[in-house]
């Protein structure tokens, strides 16, 4: 499953590009981008673990940025 | 400026009024120091609180981190007034850098600001203003005149004309009338249009567009991955050269008793604060932020002119397009095609012929088979013909009246064995037999389209070395269309399978990327194929859109020369970004090494370059157009 979060207070390009990376790592995955330009984080996940998925997500995002929030 | 921003601007201001008073103050020592720190703590707290937290998350060497070490170094150095300027100066820099990209992550946004955010909606013969969101299919919205369409809809009533600029970029005004369908995102220019939605908001077209190019970030350019990796390595590199800088030197003055001659006359506080210079630099936002920005700045300048491209690779990719492959039909050629003659054997007349083709064609929607229905005058009774059979690059076979008729081109003839006769016409043949008997041919004929040539040697001006034309019309119409437009090379008479084999033989062969282009409806399997697929014409068809990885919204070829020079700009804008940020923070490096560059130097070397660069970054959104573009 493809899903888009809208991102608040993503403030530089590079946290982003960390977080794209960290959010690559987590397991059941397939692919991750994180657009500074647009503020946007394309998630494309396990469908029967996505929600699980998500919240590990918003946790490693904290970790690398915490003043981003994933608007869900 | 945010609130956000504004809380930033009044700190600078009080830190620099406070840091200014400093400096008057008849101080020494712990209390100077102390008047020091009021200020840095005003400009620096949140720095050095992200710093604390990022690492507790296990974030070492981020900006935030850098400059507290930096700073807080340089304070323990005894440079307080230094300390507080650098905190000082890389806050200005980042509130300027903030402003600048947001500003011009707007000005891009608004290039594709083109989705109203109200529709007028009638309801029981009242109208209420509604978010196009609550509008249900089916609905009727009024359009009163200089009002966007909100909605993919059917005219029901009213006449006007539609500016269709924001989706072809172009402004070509187009009558509509009852029946039209229109699309979201058109302005209309005259009379007041009652619409019946066909489309939900999240399926307009305004909508589509609006999504593929926000999500065209999703798909990284090469430059943009190999800048990402780059820093990934950067930052962490300098933090090394610059824990060696300081303690290789400290070691060799200490153990040394006759320290080298680089090492002459220096400290080993000298060697700190050239190190702290190193950590300074090591920020990689300056690179980070600089490519992704001007390829979004390239993306969105090309969408205001009717120019979608899905990806920064695709635009990547066409700055080194060497072969540029186009569908003939619909592409090169208008695709309206007319009958020019009607040729019936002996037994049969002009008016059987022609209607039977167009009854057995009548279901297609091959440019060809409207021509044929066009040119039948009698109204048809479409059930006449039964069992109808589309045969992928032959033709049509029906049964109409009780007769087996089949339509199509030479290869349909011999499948049917017919004795079918060419005809010494120019053009495309439509062969019809009846009962397996030869009834006569039908002749149509296309034109080339009037910005064909001016494209093809526009492309050749700009770097491409081929150009090939596949078709799957006869060999003398597509040799008499590749001479009139200058193609180097064509291929006719093709099946859709035999279109994919050549551009997979092309793919092998040349050098450099290869664009297909085509008009999207029958050769998605070769758009796929290609390096690049092009679709053209593409306003208001889904799936061209959805196989394309660049969408031409107009039907000009014209376009694909200007999406090239683009595609140049933004990559040659992105070079120079690179070596810019680099070089400077190699020579801040070098001169920082050498103990002359300061801290100034290094905070302009990491926010200032960031700066420049952005602003840099904005030009790839400009477009000029293309002096084809007039034809």
């Amino acid at each position: 499953m493809k899903k888009r979060f809208a991102l608040t207070d993503l403030d530089c390009a590079a946290c982003a590009a960390k977080m794209e990376d960290a959010i690559k790592k987590i397991d059941g995955v397939n692919d991750a981008a994180v657009s500074f330009m647009a503020q946007k984080l394309t998630l494309d996940a396990e469908d029967a673990r996505f929600d699980a998925i998500l919240d590990e997500v918003v946790r490693v995002c904290h970790k690398v940025e915490p003043d981003c929030v994933i608007n869900r | 400026m945010s609130k956000k921003q504004k809380k930033v601007l009044f700190r600078i201001l009080a830190a620099a009024v406070l840091l200014i008073a400093a400096h008057f103050l008849p101080l020494t020592g712990l209390a100077l120091a102390l008047c020091y720190l009021v200020p840095y703590g005003i400009i620096g707290w949140d720095v050095l609180w992200r710093a604390v937290r990022n690492i507790a998350g296990g974030q070492v060497f981020d900006e935030n981190f850098l400059m507290s070490v930096a700073t807080v170094g340089a304070f323990g150095t005894g440079e307080y007034a230094e300390a507080v300027f650098v905190m000082l100066f890389y806050q200005v820099g980042e509130l300027f850098q903030d402003y600048a990209v947001g500003k011009s992550r707007k000005s891009i946004a608004s290039l594709m600001d083109i989705r109203p955010d109200t529709a007028n909606v009638e309801r029981e013969g009242v109208i209420t203003e509604e978010d196009p969101q609550d509008v249900a299919v089916g609905e009727t919205v009024v359009i009163k005149p200089g009002e966007r369409v909100p909605l993919d809809g059917v005219v029901t009533e009213g006449n006007s004309v539609l500016d269709t600029a924001a989706l072809t970029g172009e402004a070509v005004p187009r009558d509509v009338g009852p029946g039209d369908a229109i699309l979201s995102g058109c302005v209309n220019l005259r009379g007041v249009l009652r619409v019946k939605v066909t489309k939900p908001a999240e399926e307009s077209t305004v909508s589509k567009i609006l999504e593929m190019v926000e999500n065209a970030g999703e798909r990284k350019s090469r430059s943009e991955s190999f800048i990402t990796r780059f820093a990934r390595y950067y930052t962490p590199g300098v933090v090394l050269a610059a824990t060696l800088l300081f303690l290789l030197p400290t070691l060799a003055l200490a153990v040394m008793p006759v320290p080298p001659v680089f090492l002459a006359g220096t400290v080993w506080n000298d060697w700190l604060n050239r190190a702290l210079v190193f950590l300074v630099i090591s920020c990689p936002c300056a690179l980070v932020i600089s490519v992704p920005l001007s390829f979004f700045g390239g993306i969105g300048g090309a969408s205001r002119s009717g120019i979608l491209v899905k990806g920064g690779n695709y635009l990547e990719a066409l700055a080194e397009t060497k072969t540029v492959v186009f569908d003939k039909t619909g592409t090169l050629t208008k695709g309206v095609f007319s009958v020019s003659a009607v040729h019936p054997e002996e037994g049969y007349t002009k008016e059987q012929v022609l209607e039977w083709a167009a009854l057995a064609e009548q279901f297609s929607d091959h440019p060809i088979a409207g021509s044929l229905r066009a040119a039948c005058a009698a109204q048809m009774d479409p059930s006449r013909a039964k069992d109808v059979e589309e045969i992928s690059g032959h033709g049509v076979c029906a049964s109409i009246d009780g007769h087996r008729i089949c339509v199509g081109n030479a290869r349909m003839m011999e499948r049917e064995s017919a004795s079918w006769i060419s005809c010494e016409l120019p053009g495309t043949i439509v062969h019809v037999t009846a009962d397996g008997f030869y009834a006569g041919h039908i002749v149509i004929s296309d034109q080339v389209k009037p910005d064909a040539k001016a494209a093809i040697a526009d492309l050749k001006a700009s770097g491409v070395e081929k150009t090939v034309m596949l078709t799957g019309d006869a060999q003398a119409v597509a040799a008499a269309v590749a001479a009139e437009l200058g193609v180097d090379e064509f291929h006719a008479e093709l099946l859709p399978a035999d279109k994919v084999e050549l551009t997979e033989r092309l793919l092998t062969a040349g050098n450099g990327k290869l664009a297909f282009v085509g008009d999207g409806i029958n050769d998605a399997p070769v758009l796929t194929r290609a390096d690049i697929g092009v679709a053209m014409g593409a306003m208001g068809s889904d799936a061209a859109i959805e196989a394309a990885d660049i969408v031409l919204m107009d039907d000009r070829p014209g376009k694909l020369a200007t999406a090239m020079r683009i595609s140049r700009k933004t990559l040659r804008i992105v070079r120079q970004n690179i070596v810019f940020a680099l070089g400077v923070k190699a020579l801040v490096l070098v001169l920082g090494a050498l103990g002359l560059a300061g801290m100034w130097a290094a905070v302009f070397a990491d926010v200032g370059v960031s700066v420049l660069a952005v602003l840099n970054a904005m030009r790839a959104m400009r477009v000029e157009p293309s002096p084809g573009a007039e034809a």
